[in-house]
């Protein structure tokens, strides 16, 4: 009892131990420390992502082009709103909690319950939506052309705007099947191949004399790169991907070697490689933190249903739990700016 | 904490309502960006990066003060919470980012072409 609640100290017994120095009880105290370290780690991740984005400055990707995707709205570029509406949700599941512990200093049962509830629903919506944007994320929309150099190419159309590989590549005669286990000897097997070959595209290209080429680099607008006979002279803007001449388009093409569609640990059509890691990694661990939560949430809101707390005269567990639910949104309002904002 | 039991109910929705403004002015800024803040660079980023960082701090401290009920606790306990993590995070990037601008510089200006 006394190492889970907080009461008051009226014996003033220095050396006696059951001080509380900070004013607050020994699990509370702990629940801060332990909100401290886990905020360090992921400040190492997100200096991480810093870090990597420095490096790569000129060709990171552009995160308005990237996550573009909403519910029932197929084929219309809505830039961060379903990022937004997810913002919202965990933020309102945040308020519902804190609700919820305001209800339990007044020992009122019900309204804890019913908070804790929408709070667990919040947090289950969060996760669910952060899934349905790594399965967008997964499976790409455009795809995109690896060269030898490593560097990743990506599709347009003479006006400036992005077209798909199935858009305009032709279908050739396959001779190259995916090796699966039922095909293989001894567990061999390998991962998916591309909808398309490297020759399709390229022929798809040349049949198409439209298209042209866009490179990673973002765009910048100064005298060497106006007079770059390699560019675009008329669809470049400025802080945006480089888009090419035909000519020079034909030229890089030439040295293409893979298909990339989608998103993957090694590869992923939206631009630099170590972009999907850091995607994957971040937004994972965050949501194994939301989905934590979520169960540390719904052991509490039994123990209230229980009564457990209503024995104990006590709602500091819930206390407790909103902490560190309230450092889950608080890492996402983080992880939300570095990631789809700046 | 335990000795006040005024329900803070109020302040609660006023910060909700707060955070929700700052995150739609965000979403707003993030899809129009606009040029006079885009392209105007001031201490080594643009203005409308400086306004996002400002703002992400601006509802981190609500989330903390408000809903995380700092304001509440005492001074010390407040110090020990947020001065190490401050002081952590801004030596940490401060190293990192340095660093990465280094290798930018290198591989920019040097030979050296190597993707990892």
């Amino acid at each position: 009892m006394g190492s889970t609640v907080t009461t008051a100290n009226s014996e003033e017994n220095t050396w006696g131990g059951g001080n509380e120095p900070m004013g607050a009880s020994y699990g509370k105290l702990m629940m801060w420390f332990f909100i401290v370290s886990d905020a360090l780690t992921f400040s190492g991740f997100l200096a991480a992502y810093g870090f990597s984005r420095f490096k790569f400055i000129e060709t990171w990707p552009l995160a308005d082009e990237v996550f573009t995707h909403f519910p029932f709205l197929h084929g219309v570029s809505a830039p961060m709103y379903y990022v937004a509406l997810m913002t919202f949700i965990l933020i309102f599941s945040s308020v519902t909690m804190v609700l919820a512990v305001d209800a339990g200093h007044h020992l009122n049962k019900a309204k804890v319950t019913f908070y804790m509830f929408l709070t667990i629903i919040g947090g289950l919506i969060f996760v669910g939506s952060q899934a349905w944007e790594w399965s967008n994320f997964i499976r790409g929309e455009y795809g995109a052309i690896e060269t030898k150099g490593g560097s990743l190419l990506q599709f347009v159309d003479n006006t400036g705007h992005r077209v798909k590989l199935s858009d305009f590549a032709v279908s050739l005669p396959k001779e190259r099947e995916q090796l699966t286990k039922s095909k293989g000897k001894w567990f061999m097997e390998e991962g998916t191949l591309p909808t398309y070959t490297v020759a399709e595209v390229q022929a798809g290209f040349k049949a198409h004399p439209e298209l042209l080429i866009r490179t990673e680099v973002i765009y910048e607008d100064n005298a060497t790169t106006k007079a770059d006979p390699k560019n675009n002279p008329t669809l470049n803007k400025i802080k945006h991907k480089t888009i090419l001449t035909r000519a020079e388009s034909e030229h890089r093409l030439a040295n293409a070697t893979v298909v990339v569609e989608g998103a993957n640990l090694i590869r992923n059509e939206y631009g630099s490689k170590l972009f999907a890691d850091f995607f994957f990694f971040i937004t994972g661990f965050h949501g194994f933190h939301v989905f934590s939560g979520v169960i540390i949430n719904i052991i509490i809101f039994f123990n209230v249903l229980l009564g457990t707390y209503e024995k104990r005269r006590s709602y500091e567990m819930v206390e407790k739990v909103g902490l560190y639910w309230h450092f889950v949104d608080l890492v996402w309002v983080f992880v939300f700016t570095v990631f789809y904002l700046v | 904490m335990s000795d006040v039991h005024v329900s803070n109910t109020k302040r609660i929705w006023f910060v909700f309502g707060l955070l929700s403004v700052v995150t739609t002015v965000e979403v707003f800024l993030g899809i129009i960006k606009p040029e006079s803040l885009h392209l105007t660079h001031f201490l080594g980023m643009n203005l409308l990066n400086w306004i996002f960082y400002i703002l992400t701090i601006f509802k981190a401290y609500y989330i903390v003060w408000a809903f995380m009920h700092m304001e509440g606790e005492k001074s010390i306990l407040r110090k020990v919470v947020v001065v190490p993590v401050i002081f952590l995070v801004i030596y940490l990037l401060f190293i990192l980012l340095t660093e990465a601008d280094y290798i930018f510089e290198v591989f920019k200006n040097s030979t050296i072409k190597w993707n990892f």
